[in-house]
C-alpha cells in the first residue's frame, strides 16, 4: 500500500515537472514569435520607458558577472533598463555598440539607418549576415539584437537623420558619444557631456566637402570600427549605469598599426559657440548638407567636370575594342585598386602621379603614347581613353592630360569613360569584378 | 638669433596621405632672428614637407577646418593657436577628423 502511493507521488511529481518545461518551452515560443519588429519609416512618438523597481531572477542570472563588478552592481544595472539609446548608424561601429548595449541589458535602443545590407558591408558590420542582403540595416540589426536579447525594447528606423527628424529623435542636451575609423585608424569623443565641449565648440566651420572621405572611397579593416564601436559601447554603458564617462573633452585616437591608443586633451566648452555658448545664434537646426556642402550619406558623390563630347560610354568603348581601333586605355586607380581588378589591355598611372607629374609615370606616359603614333602613322592626335572605377578620377585626369596634351606629351585626344569599371561590369561584362 | 629647433611632427586620420602616407616626420627648423611660432611652421611645412593638394592642408593662414592640431597632446586652442613658440623637442600633432565606420 505505502509503496503504492510512494511510487504515486513520484509519478505526480514527474509529471509536474514535465508540465512547468512545457510551460516554459510554451512561453519561450510565444515570446519570440511576439517579437516580429515592424520597420519604421517615420518617427513616431514612444511611450516613456518605465523603470524597473527591482531585478527579476532571470535578470539576476543573465546579468550576474557584471553584477558582480561594484562599479556596476544591481543600481548600475537599473540604470541601464531605464535608459534609452539611439545608435545612429547600423555599420561597422553600430553594430557592435548595438550588440553590446543589448547584451548589458540597455532598456531601449533606437536603431537608425537608410541603407540595405551589401555583401560589401559584412567584414565589418557583423550583426547582418549573408541572408540579410537588400533588407534594410535598421532591421536586420534589431533582429539580431533580439535574438540575443528579447528584453531589450528595439524601434529599427529606416531613415536617415536630418534637421527635419532630429528633435524628435533626440532630446536636447543628451550626450554624444561619437566615433569614426577608416583605414587603421579610430578616434572617439563624448560631446555635451559634463561642461565639455559640443560637436561645434571643436569644429566651428565646416570643412570643405571634398575632405570628407567616408569608407566606400577610403576603405577600412573590419576590425578597426569594431574596436570603436565596443569602445562607444563601453563609454555609453559607463554614462547610462551612473559611472560617468572621462571622455568628455577628450579625443581619443586608436592607431590599429601600431596597437597604440593616445588619449588627447581637447578645448573646454566655448563661450562663444554658436550652439552651446551664452549668446547662441544656432537656436534651430540647420541643415548638415547645406552647412557642409556635402551629403550626409556615405554614397559617393559623381562629378561632372567633362563636357559631352569629353566622354564616352562602356558601350562605346567595347564597340573601340571589337573593331580594333588603335587607342590607349589609361587606368588611373591606385596601384591597389589596379591589383583586384583591372582590363587586360591598360595602362596604370595613379591619378595622383598625372597630378604631380611623377617623372617615371610621365616618361611611360610618353612612350605609351608615341608609340601608338608610330602604330597609327597619319593621325596625329591618338585616342587616349581614361577609367576609373566610377568615373569619377577619369575625369580629373582627363582635364590633367589636356593641360599635358601637345607639351609635357605628343598632342592626343583625351576622354573619359563615363561610369567606370563599375559601369563596364554591370552593362559589358558581368564577370567583371565589382568592390 | 633664435637657435635652430628640433621638433616631432605627426600626422594622422588621413592627413598623411598628403605626406606621401608618413606620419612621423623629426624636423629641424633652422635658425632665425624670431623665436619659431606655428603660424611660421605652417608656412615651413607647406614649402618643406607639402606633396599634395595645399589645399587639403591650409587654408589662408591657418589649418583647414576638419583638421585638429594638437601641441604636446593638447588642443593648440590651449595653447594660443597660431601664436603659439614651439620649444625645442615640441610635438605637433595634426589630424584630420573620421567620420562614419
Ligand atoms: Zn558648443
Amino acid at each position: 500500500m505505502t509503496d503504492e502511493v510512494g511510487c504515486l507521488k513520484a509519478q505526480l511529481e514527474e509529471k509536474d515537472k514535465e508540465i512547468v518545461a512545457l510551460k516554459n518551452k510554451l512561453a519561450h515560443l510565444e515570446k519570440s514569435n511576439a517579437s516580429v519588429l515592424e520597420l519604421y519609416e517615420k518617427v513616431t512618438p514612444l511611450t516613456p520607458l518605465k523603470a524597473k523597481a527591482s531585478l527579476s531572477n532571470e535578470d539576476i542570472m543573465r546579468y550576474s558577472r557584471q553584477l558582480l563588478l561594484p562599479e556596476l552592481g544591481v543600481q548600475g544595472q537599473l540604470n541601464l533598463s531605464k535608459t534609452s539609446v539611439l545608435v545612429v548608424g547600423c555599420g561597422g561601429l553600430g553594430c557592435p555598440l548595438a550588440q553590446y548595449l543589448a547584451a548589458a541589458g540597455i532598456g531601449r535602443l533606437g536603431l537608425l539607418d537608410y541603407d540595405e545590407v551589401e555583401l560589401s558591408n559584412l567584414h565589418r558590420q557583423v550583426l547582418h549576415g549573408e541572408e540579410n542582403q537588400d533588407q534594410a540595416k535598421a532591421l536586420s540589426a534589431a533582429n539580431a539584437v533580439k535574438r540575443l536579447n528579447s528584453t531589450v525594447e528595439c524601434i529599427p528606423y529606416h531613415l536617415q537623420l536630418s534637421s527635419e527628424n532630429a528633435l524628435q529623435l533626440i532630446q536636447h542636451g543628451k550626450p554624444l558619444v561619437s566615433a569614426g575609423a577608416l583605414r587603421m585608424e579610430g578616434q572617439l569623443t563624448v560631446y555635451n557631456y559634463r561642461g565639455g565641449p559640443c560637436y561645434r565648440c571643436l569644429y566651428p566651420v565646416p570643412p570643405p566637402s571634398e575632405t570628407v572621405t567616408n569608407c566606400s572611397d577610403g576603405g577600412v579593416l573590419g576590425v578597426v570600427p569594431g574596436i570603436m564601436g565596443c569602445f562607444q559601447a563601453l563609454e555609453v554603458l559607463k554614462i547610462a549605469s551612473g559611472q560617468g564617462s572621462s571622455c568628455s573633452q577628450q579625443l581619443v585616437m586608436f592607431d590599429a598599426q601600431d596597437a597604440r591608443f593616445r588619449s588627447i586633451k581637447l578645448r573646454p566648452k566655448q563661450a562663444g559657440c554658436a550652439v552651446c555658448g551664452e549668446n547662441p545664434s544656432v537656436t534651430r537646426l540647420v541643415d548638415y548638407e547645406a552647412f557642409c556642402g556635402s551629403a550626409a550619406t556615405d554614397k559617393c558623390r559623381k562629378l561632372n567636370l567633362l563636357s559631352r563630347d569629353q566622354r564616352i560610354t562602356v558601350q562605346d568603348y567595347k564597340s573601340i575594342i571589337d573593331t580594333a581601333e588603335p587607342h590607349l586605355l589609361l587606368d588611373v586607380r591606385p596601384l591597389v585598386e589596379v591589383d583586384i581588378c583591372h582590363l587586360p589591355t591598360s595602362l596604370n598611372i595613379p591619378l595622383s602621379s598625372l597630378e604631380y607629374r611623377k617623372s617615371e609615370h610621365i616618361q611611360l606616359l610618353q612612350e605609351s603614347i608615341s608609340q601608338l603614333k608610330q602604330q597609327m602613322e597619319g593621325d596625329c592626335r591618338p585616342p587616349v581613353y581614361v577609367i576609373c572605377k566610377m568615373g569619377n578620377d577619369s575625369q580629373k585626369a582627363v582635364q590633367v592630360m589636356e593641360k599635358m596634351s601637345g607639351s609635357e606629351v605628343d598632342s592626343i585626344t583625351v576622354k573619359d569613360i563615363s561610369g567606370g569599371l563599375m559601369a563596364w561590369a554591370n552593362r559589358i561584362d558581368p564577370t567583371f569584378p565589382q568592390y | 638669433m633664435a637657435a635652430p629647433v628640433v621638433i616631432h611632427l605627426e600626422f594622422g586620420g588621413g592627413a598623411e596621405l598628403l605626406f606621401n602616407g608618413v606620419k612621423d616626420h623629426h624636423v629641424t627648423l633652422p635658425s632665425q632672428p624670431d623665436p619659431w611660432d606655428v603660424k611660421q611652421l605652417l608656412v615651413w611645412i607647406q614649402q618643406n614637407l607639402l606633396k599634395e593638394r595645399p589645399e587639403l592642408f591650409v587654408q589662408g593662414d591657418s589649418v583647414r577646418p576638419g583638421i585638429l592640431v594638437l601641441i604636446n597632446d593638447a588642443d593648440w586652442e590651449l595653447m594660443g593657436e597660431l601664436e603659439y613658440q614651439l620649444q625645442d623637442q615640441d610635438n605637433v600633432v595634426f589630424i584630420s577628423t573620421l567620420h562614419g565606420g
